[in-house]
C-alpha cells in the first residue's frame, strides 16, 4: 500500500514537471545535437564544415527571434530534406526505424523467456532423482535420531 | 521427458534463428561491399563509357519554375555544382558568368546547380557575381549521387544530344591546370571536336 502511494505521488510529480520541460527553450546545442550536416552526415555538434556553421548561425539567430525547437526543424527540412533531422520521423515508412528494433527486442526478451522456462522446466523435473534404497533410508533415519537424542 | 524434448526444441529454434540472423547480416555486409556504393556518371565517364546525363528536375533560384537537363536537348550545357559557402565556387563564378556570355549565342547554357545550401544564400551569392543563367535549387543534395559529385564545385559537359563529353572538372575551372580540359569540354559540348 505504501509502495502504490509512493508510485502515485511520483506519477504526479512527474506530470506536473512535464508541461514546464516542453516550455523550456531548447538550448542551441540541444538541437545542434539533433540535426545532421548534409555534407559531412554528421550532427552539428560534431561538424565544423562551412554548411555546418552556417546552420549553427542559423539556428542561434531564430532562437533569438523567438522561433521554436519545431519551427526550426521544419524550416531546415524545408531547406535540406527530411534527412536533416537525426531522428527518424515517426510516420509513415521511416516508423518501422522504430518499431523494428523495439520487435526485435521483445522477441528476444520473448525466446529468452521461453529458454529460460524449458531449462527450468526440466531441472524442476529432475530434482526429485532416484529413490533411496529402504535400507540405507532406515539407518539413516536411525543415525539421525541417535545424534538428535 | 516431454518438457525435456520441448525445451531442447525451443532451443534449437532459437540456434536457428540466430544463425539466421547472422547469416543475413553477413549477406548485406557482402552485398554492400560488392555493389552498395553509387558510383555515378562520373566514374562511367572516367571509364570511356558513353554516358547520358542523369535527369533531374529542379526548383529554378534565378526565376519561377523547375528545370532540368533533359529540358535542354538541343543546346550545349555546362552543369556546374557549387554552394555558396563553397570557397573555390566564389572564384569560379566569374569565369562561368563569362563563358555564358561568349557561347550563349552559339546555343552553350551554364545551369548551376546550387547543393547543400539556403536558397536566401544562393541568392544573394548570384546577385553578388552577377550570374544571369540558370541556377536550380537541390538542398537536398539529390544529384549528387547520380552524377558522382565528389565535392563542391564541380563541373560537367553535355552535348546537344544529352550525352556527357570531355572530363569532369573538380575544383574551380579555368585556373591553370585545368584551363586546357574547360576549353575542350565547352568546344566538345559545343560539338566543335577540332
Amino acid at each position: 500500500m505504501t509502495a502504490a502511494r509512493l508510485a502515485l505521488v511520483l506519477v504526479c510529480a512527474l506530470l506536473a514537471a512535464a508541461p514546464g520541460a516542453a516550455l523550456a527553450a531548447p538550448s542551441p546545442s540541444d538541437l545542434e545535437a539533433e540535426l545532421v550536416c548534409p555534407t559531412c552526415k554528421t550532427t552539428l555538434d560534431q561538424s565544423d564544415s562551412p554548411i555546418a556553421r552556417r546552420m549553427k548561425q542559423m539556428i542561434r539567430t531564430r532562437l533569438a527571434e523567438g522561433a521554436t525547437e519545431k519551427q526550426i526543424k521544419a524550416e531546415l527540412v524545408a531547406q535540406f530534406g527530411p534527412a536533416v533531422v537525426a531522428e527518424p520521423p515517426k510516420s509513415g515508412f521511416d516508423l518501422l526505424a522504430w518499431l523494428v528494433p523495439i520487435g526485435i527486442l521483445a522477441a528476444g526478451a520473448v525466446g529468452v523467456g521461453a529458454i529460460a522456462w524449458g531449462w527450468s522446466r526440466r531441472h524442476v523435473e529432475e530434482a526429485p532423482g532416484e529413490p533411496l534404497d529402504p535400507d540405507l533410508e532406515r539407518r539413516l533415519e536411525a543415525e539421525l535420531e541417535r545424534f538428535d537424542g | 521427458m516431454s518438457s525435456e524434448a520441448g525445451a531442447g526444441r525451443i532451443q534449437r529454434v532459437a540456434q536457428v534463428v540466430a544463425l539466421v540472423g547472422v547469416a543475413a547480416m553477413l549477406g548485406l555486409l557482402i552485398w554492400k561491399v560488392a555493389f552498395g556504393h553509387d558510383t555515378g556518371a562520373a566514374d562511367e565517364l572516367a571509364q570511356g563509357k558513353l554516358v547520358h546525363a542523369p535527369a533531374f528536375t529542379l526548383d529554378r533560384l534565378d526565376r519561377d519554375g523547375e528545370l532540368g537537363v533533359d529540358d535542354l536537348k538541343g543546346k550545349a550545357v555546362v552543369v556546374n555544382f557549387w554552394a555558396s559557402w563553397c570557397v573555390p565556387c566564389r572564384d569560379e563564378a566569374p569565369v562561368l558568368q563569362k563563358t555564358y556570355a561568349r557561347y550563349r549565342d552559339q546555343g552553350l547554357v551554364v545551369l548551376g546547380v546550387d547543393v547543400n545550401d539556403f536558397r536566401q544564400d544562393a541568392r544573394r551569392f548570384m546577385k553578388r557575381y552577377g550570374l544571369s543563367y540558370p541556377v536550380v535549387y537541390d538542398g537536398k543534395g539529390s544529384t549528387v549521387g547520380k552524377w558522382g559529385v565528389r565535392g563542391f564545385p564541380e563541373t560537367f559537359f553535355v552535348d546537344r544530344t544529352g550525352k556527357l563529353v570531355g572530363e569532369r572538372i573538380e575544383g574551380a575551372v579555368d585556373i591553370e591546370r585545368n584551363r586546357d580540359a574547360f576549353e575542350r569540354g565547352v568546344a566538345l559540348a559545343l560539338g566543335d571536336s577540332s
